[in-house]
Formats: C-alpha cells, sequence, structure tokens
C-alpha cells in the first residue's frame, strides 16, 4: 500500500515572485515527496526559496508571488488551480502552518483557548467542549506550565518559548496530516529553542503527524527530520537521509554549510598587553527602577576579543550600552586606557569615540539607506582626521579592500547591498575610525551561516593585522567557540563567570554555563535526547532556566 | 539627468498631465511680459467683453482671447501676470514654511527634553486659533503688505509641517544609523541634515506639494476678501473676486481665473498622489 502512505508530492515546482517591476523565479523546479508520518527538513540560506515551497505545499503564495508550474498533489488532490472551497477545507483542519514569530501570529486581544478551538469549531470538528479537552491534552505534552488554566491566558501572559508550543498545540488541534513548520525556533534563544525543539519533536511522534521543517540551521534539522533537502537560490542541491547528508555530503555547499562550524584560525600574539577597557563595578537601569546591570566589572585587554554570552535579557547589551556611554551607569565606573571617561556622552572627547566603535546586529538599520559607501567610510575620515579629496578617496578603497570588497562597490547605496556586503560596510566604517576597541553587538545573528562565516574570519584577520579589541556580544555559542580570548558569562544583569575560554569552556562547569554550552545544537541526530536527558539531571540540581 | 529622464519614463499618465499643467504654468508666469499680449493694467476694450470665439466677440488686435475684466482689461493677459504673482508667492511662502517648520520639527525630534516641549506647545497654541481669522487679525494691524502677507501665511504652513517633520524625524532618530552618527561624535547639525533629512525627504516632499495648494488657495481667499495683494496687481483670488458681480448678470468672466485655481490645483496633487504613491513603496503588482 505505498500509494496509500504517500501524503505529500510536489513535482517540477515553479515560482515567481514579482520585483524591481518584473517577474522573477524564485522556485525554479523543485520536486520533492513525503510519506505519512515523515519529517523533511528543507535547509538552506535567505533566499533559497525554503519558504515558498512550504508555503506552497498548502497551495498557497504570498501576495506578489505565483505559482507558474508544476504540480502539487496532497493525499491525491491536486493544489495548483484548486478553488479556494477545496483548499479552504484542507488548510487548518489537514494541513497545518506553523510560523517563526508567534508574537505576531497570535490576536493579542482573545484568550489562547479561543484561538485554539477557532478552526477546529468553525469547520464543524470539534464542539467548543472537545476542543477545550485535546487543548488541555496538548498543551500537557507539550510541557507547557498548568495546562488545565493554560488556555485561559492571553498571548502577552506567556514567555516566547510557551507562545512558540502553544502554536505547535494549535496547529495540532484538528489532527493535521502535514505540519508546516518555517523557522520555528530561530527567534528563541538557544536555551529555549531546545525545550521547544524537543516539544515538537514529542508530539509530532505519539501522533504521527508528518512535517515539513523549514530552517537555516544545519544542527537543528538534523534533531528533527527523516530527510534533509539542502535547497540553493530555488534549486534542490541535495536530498537525502538525515544521516547520510550530515555524515557524507555530496555536494560542495553541503559541505560548506558543516565546516561553517570549525574553529578559530591562528591567532597572533601581540606581546605587551595593556589594558584598553576596563568597566569597575558597573550598575545601570532603565527610569531608575528596573536593575538590569548589577555590579559587573570586566577588562579588556589590547588585541584581545572578549565574548559577553548569555540568554536575551541578560543585559549583554546593555553592558554595551553603558560602555558606549548611551546609558549613564547609576554607579560604577569605565575607565578607557586607564582614564576615567564621563559616564554619559556628553563631555566625551572626540578622541574617545574615535577609539571605540560600535558594529550593529541588523546592519540594515545601521547604514543610513540615503547615504553611498563612499559617504558611510568617508564620513569619519574626514570628521576624526579631517581627511579630503584624493587622500580620502584612496584610504576608502584601501579599506574596502580590507573588507574584501573593493573599489567598485564606492558608489552603490545599501540598498543595493546583501546582508554579509553591508556588515562589511559598516566593519570598515568602524575601521576608518581607526579604533582600539570595537564593540560587536550580535553582529552575525541576522546572517546566514556561510556569510556569518566570513565575517568572523574577517574580524579574525584583522585583529591579527591591527591589534584591535573585540567586545564581542552574542547568544551564539558556536560563535563564542570561535573567536573568544577570554569569556564573560552572564545570566540577569550579573556576571555569572569569566575567565580565559580554555578555561570556561572546558570542565568543570559553572552549572549555568554548563546549561547554555550543552544547548547549542550539535551535528548529530542522536544529541537532542542526550541533551534532554543532562537537561533533567539539571533540573534534579535545581537548575532551571524557565523564566 | 539620465535618471530623472529615467524616472519620466515610468511617471503614469495622470501624473505626466499634472506635470504638463505645471510646466505651462511656470512657463506663463516666467515669461508674462514677453508672451502676454497686453501689459498687466492696460485698458483695451469695454467692461466684459465675451471671449473671442463667442458670437458677441468684439475684434482687436492683437486678440482679446478672453474677454475683458470689469475695467476693460485684457484677462487673458491679467491671467499671465496673475500666474507670476500668486504662484511666486505660494512659492516663496511655502519655502519659507518648509524651511521654518522643518528645521524646528527636526530640532524638537532631535533634542527632545524641553526643546521640544517649549516648541510643540508653541506650535499647539498657534494651531488653535482657526487659520483665516489668525490671518485676518494679524493682517488687519499689521496692514496688508507682501511681506507681512508672506510671514503669515508661511507662519500657518510652518506649524503643519512642524507638526509632520518632528513626527517623521521621530521616527528616523531611533534609527542604528543615526546612533552611530552619535557615537562618532557628530554635532546636531550633522545629524539633523545628513542623517534625517535625507530619509525624510519623500514624505516631506509629497507634503510639500499638498501644502503649496493650500497656500495658494489661502492667497486666493485672503484676496478675496480683499486683504491679498492689493489692486492693480493681479493675482487669481482677486481676480474671482472683482469680477464676481458679473455672475449675477449671467456672464461667466470670472469662472475663468476659477478654473486657473482649479487646474492648477488638480494638476498638482496628481503629480503629488503618483509622489505619495512611490514614497509609500506599495509594490503595483499587474
Amino acid at each position: 500500500m505505498s500509494d496509500n502512505q504517500r501524503l505529500l508530492t510536489i513535482d517540477g515546482l515553479f515560482i515567481e515572485g514579482y520585483q524591481d517591476e518584473q517577474w522573477r523565479q524564485v522556485v525554479k523546479g523543485v520536486s520533492l515527496h513525503l510519506d505519512r508520518g515523515q519529517v523533511l527538513g528543507l535547509i538552506g540560506e535567505s533566499g533559497a526559496g525554503k519558504s515558498m515551497i512550504g508555503l506552497a505545499s498548502m497551495g498557497y503564495t504570498k501576495p506578489g508571488c505565483r505559482i507558474t508550474s508544476g504540480s502539487i498533489e496532497f493525499d491525491g488532490v491536486e493544489l495548483v488551480g484548486a478553488d479556494q472551497e477545496t483548499l479552504r477545507k484542507l488548510r487548518g483542519t489537514r494541513i497545518a502552518y506553523v510560523a517563526q514569530s508567534a508574537a505576531a501570529s497570535f490576536n493579542p486581544a482573545h484568550k489562547l483557548i479561543h484561538q485554539f478551538a477557532e478552526t477546529a469549531v468553525q469547520q464543524g470538528l470539534m464542539s467548543y467542549a472537545e476542543a477545550e479537552k485535546k487543548a488541555k491534552e496538548l498543551f500537557r505534552r507539550l510541557d507547557l506550565p498548568d495546562p488545565e488554566n493554560f488556555g485561559n491566558r492571553y498571548p502577552h501572559q506567556v514567555s516566547g518559548g510557551q507562545l512558540q508550543r502553544c502554536m505547535v498545540a494549535m496547529a495540532m488541534a484538528c489532527n493535521p496530516d502535514l505540519i508546516i513548520f518555517d523557522e520555528p525556533t530561530t527567534a528563541l534563544d538557544v536555551t529555549t529553542q531546545i525545550e521547544v525543539l524537543g516539544a515538537i519533536k514529542e508530539v509530532i511522534g505519539a501522533y504521527g503527524t508528518a512535517a515539513i521543517y523549514i530552517t537555516h540551521d544545519l544542527a537543528i534539522v538534523a534533531q528533527i527530520a527523516d530527510r534533509i533537502m539542502v535547497l540553493r537560490h530555488g534549486e534542490e542541491v541535495e536530498t537525502g537521509d538525515t544521516r547520510a547528508v550530515i555524515n557524507s555530503p555530496k555536494k560542495d555547499y553541503t559541505r560548506a554549510l558543516l565546516a561553517v562550524r570549525k574553529h578559530r584560525g591562528e591567532t597572533v600574539d601581540h606581546g605587551h598587553q595593556d589594558i584598553i577597557l576596563e568597566v569597575q563595578n558597573v550598575t545601570a537601569a532603565y527610569g531608575n527602577k528596573f536593575v538590569v546591570l548589577d555590579g559587573v566589572s570586566t577588562k579588556i585587554e589590547r588585541g584581545k576579543t572578549v565574548s559577553v554570552v548569555g540568554e536575551s535579557g541578560s543585559g549583554k547589551s546593555t553592558l554595551a550600552r553603558v560602555i558606549t556611554g548611551l546609558l549613564p551607569p547609576i554607579g560604577g565606573e569605565v575607565r578607557f586606557q586607564g582614564q576615567l571617561i564621563p559616564p554619559g556622552m556628553k563631555g566625551r572627547e572626540k578622541e574617545v569615540f574615535r577609539r571605540m566603535q560600535m558594529i550593529y546586529q541588523m546592519a540594515d538599520t545601521a547604514l543610513n539607506p540615503k547615504h553611498r559607501v563612499r559617504k558611510i567610510i568617508g564620513r569619519p575620515l574626514s570628521f576624526y582626521f579631517g581627511m579630503t579629496g584624493k587622500k580620502r578617496e584612496d584610504r576608502i578603497i584601501e579599506l574596502l579592500d580590507k573588507i574584501e570588497l573593493g573599489e567598485k562597490y564606492l558608489d552603490r547605496f545599501p540598498g543595493d547591498l546583501s546582508g554579509g556586503e553591508k556588515q562589511r560596510i559598516c566593519i570598515a566604517r568602524a575601521l576608518a575610525a581607526e579604533p582600539e576597541l570595537i564593540i560587536c553587538d550580535e553582529i552575525t545573528s541576522a546572517l546566514d551561516q556561510l556569510v556569518a562565516g566570513g565575517i568572523l574570519k574577517l574580524l579574525q584577520n584583522l585583529q591579527n593585522e591591527l591589534a584591535v579589541s573585540y567586545l564581542f556580544i552574542t547568544h551564539d555559542l558556536d560563535t563564542v567557540k570561535a573567536i573568544s580570548d577570554e569569556i564573560v558569562v552572564m545570566h540577569r544583569g550579573k556576571v555569572v563567570e569569566q575567565g580565559p575560554a580554555q578555561a570556561i569552556l572546558n570542565p568543570p562547569y559553572e552549572p549555568y554555563t554548563d546549561l547554555l554550552l550543552s544547548s547549542a545544537p550539535q551535528m548529530d541526530p542522536s544529541w537532542l535526547p542526550k541533551v534532554m536527558q543532562h537537561r533533567r539531571e539539571l533540573a534534579a540540581k535545581g537548575i532551571n532556566l524557565q523564566t | 539627468m539620465r535618471t530623472a529622464i529615467n524616472l519620466l519614463k515610468h511617471v503614469n499618465w495622470s501624473a505626466r498631465l499634472g506635470l504638463a499643467v505645471i510646466v505651462i504654468n511656470v512657463a506663463c508666469a516666467f515669461f508674462a511680459p514677453w508672451v502676454a499680449p497686453y501689459s498687466e493694467t492696460e485698458v483695451v476694450g469695454d467692461v466684459w467683453e465675451p471671449v473671442m470665439w463667442s458670437a458677441e466677440a468684439v475684434p482687436h488686435n492683437p486678440p482679446v482671447i478672453l474677454g475683458t475684466d470689469q475695467l476693460g482689461r485684457d484677462l487673458f493677459s491679467r491671467l499671465m501676470y496673475g500666474a507670476r504673482n500668486t504662484i511666486g508667492l505660494a512659492l516663496v511662502t511655502t519655502a519659507l514654511a518648509f524651511g521654518v517648520g522643518a528645521l524646528l520639527g527636526f530640532l524638537a525630534a532631535t533634542m527632545k527634553g524641553w526643546v521640544d516641549m517649549l516648541l510643540s506647545r508653541g506650535v499647539d497654541i498657534l494651531m488653535a486659533f482657526p487659520t483665516l481669522i489668525f490671518a485676518l487679525v494679524v493682517l488687519s494691524v499689521m496692514g496688508t503688505s507682501t511681506t507681512v502677507l508672506i510671514v503669515v501665511i508661511a507662519l500657518i504652513g510652518a506649524t503643519r509641517v512642524y507638526r509632520i517633520s518632528r513626527a517623521v524625524a521621530m521616527d528616523i532618530e531611533v534609527m542604528e544609523y543615526v546612533e552611530s552618527a552619535r557615537l562618532r561624535g557628530e554635532g546636531l547639525w550633522w545629524v539633523m541634515k545628513d542623517e534625517i533629512l535625507p530619509n525624510a525627504l519623500s514624505p516631506l516632499v509629497a507634503e510639500f506639494g499638498l501644502r503649496f495648494c493650500f497656500v495658494f488657495l489661502f492667497i486666493s481667499a485672503l484676496s478675496f476678501l480683499g486683504l491679498g495683494l492689493q489692486p492693480p496687481t493681479a493675482d487669481w483670488g482677486s481676480m474671482v473676486r472683482e469680477n464676481a458681480a458679473a455672475i449675477s448678470f449671467g456672464i461667466l468672466t470670472p469662472l475663468i481665473p476659477a478654473a486657473a485655481i482649479a487646474l492648477l490645483t488638480v494638476g498638482l496633487n496628481l503629480v503629488v498622489d503618483w509622489f505619495l504613491h512611490k514614497a509609500s513603496g506599495i509594490k503595483d503588482v499587474p
């Protein structure tokens, strides 16, 4: 009965998107199939067309997109060209969708249980009471707190990870045959990500639901998928069983994706190690009320990289704001090269601004969209060093070469650049000031893995060449392992542990650091059950991350 | 220049029509002394002569195309001179309103605190007066010179421009590239001129078009009440007022300057609509 086992067959799918006043192909002839109870991982960089394929499996395209050819057959029903009524009956009941941002997908004005029951009741599949019973069962299975009453809360009353799990519950409400997961854990902290991932795996396994799991993270998909399809530029790179793809990838692109997670290259020892920045006992609060930094002390040596790690809300970005003067601390002091600097931006000398540069997470918003690259990089040159004319132009080109972009980028606007190129321009802008310290605030989290790898390598080379120090703020432990000399672990505004990278990353572990480290997904399909077990052991010792 | 031509290619037909109307009007305004058949004040014939293609038209050389006004002056020539005064005045006034309004709006958004509070409440007070009453009061106290007229209308316009530019600048001010400029140690002027202004330009230009129409109508309204430009200077608003009595005799002369006002307003709005659509970034999917 292999025919009946086949749930979804996509054959030669072409999707076009409308951009810059013309239709462009986004998905170029992708074919795939999915059996009942199977999980297929779709993986690729942004723009690979994986979300498009996910949505197309429901017979849907985003506005401004259209399916031009190919067929999508779901359990014997052809979805391409099907009328709205047919599609409406399938969506939400037989095919469900879990989006990346649960917060944006729930209606903040209704209780969770009402939103849970809506589809099922409306489609006449169950009564409200039955839906409620089902909800409680699912909430329990997904490890949500107080499953009996959880549904009575409003979306803002639960955490991001809980909301995401609730969305999974909602998708499971009508016992669908297929669920599309579109980057369901990408917006979550590493530690929360594990819980959601574990919950998803448990629940779809228990109900025998088939799933398409879309992500850009190979290590995540390794935990959950039976088969993996690697996509690039709207085309299939390779497909295979999870273990086969991970252990013996056939294509260079897949190998490159796997290799990104390898560790740092050579570092140069710059000899004399004077202290560039020293933060002493800093306490900071928003509105003088909510203390977000509590007695934090740390220091950075010349030519070294100090990573600050922690979950969101741990105060790591606030530390950067205090150092730059954006948020004057209410206690403690910041010393730059031994000199006490004013707490706020007012009264700081131009020289202090110059020596301390910052690079942001979102290169999109960190670059003025109306300035050309020439002006973006040239401004610090004329502002700090009074450079003009040919001298300035030559230096801009020199900097562009340093960040491996080159002269042809001079007249481009940020809108003409890719995410990785934008981040490189941000780096060049920081370098133009010839700083001693660069604060990097999650600079690789918005980038695809391959691109992020390139940026980290570039930073490493620049450090070797220029002996610049980095304060590297991140929640990504792979990045930390790849670049740090020293590590500061933060939790709820306090420093849990700090010291040389080797000491922090190797046993014996501080319990919280252990929890963080063990949360970083490994490229090993059997890793998730192990880490869940490890977590239960930690929890038994009273170490818990649930906030 | 090439980009300007490229841009024109993508302009839709309604905006092109509007653009044509504006170009013709501006050309008339510029070349009035050379192109107009008669001078602004010359009496050429009888009172309220009909248009030249009507059966009762009185022959003249050069022809009196649109008939004559209440003093027997050539209406067509006066329309051209009127374009000069009306559009010129509106342009100066709008530019002044934008200069002052946008500068203060940006200043309030970047400095925040008491500067913002002071400016915003001041603007609130000015806006509390109905515009026409406010203008009437000031003009009757200060006298109806062109300078006072410009300053008063610009002030009224500036309050509206202040509001919109402050709101737009507030949104831009929180962007990281502004923060990054501050962290570079940049001063207020750079932040306003180089970081905020270029990004606030599209909504402001769109607003400029609309505001221009309002100023233009406002001058007409004031002229209609006798507080605008003083005779014998021609402007479209006064021309409607001076000829208004003709309507009771079934003579259509006052409708001609009124039509000119309407045409330019519609033309300008067609262009502004197109620009707003462009600035909103809505994709046209065929």
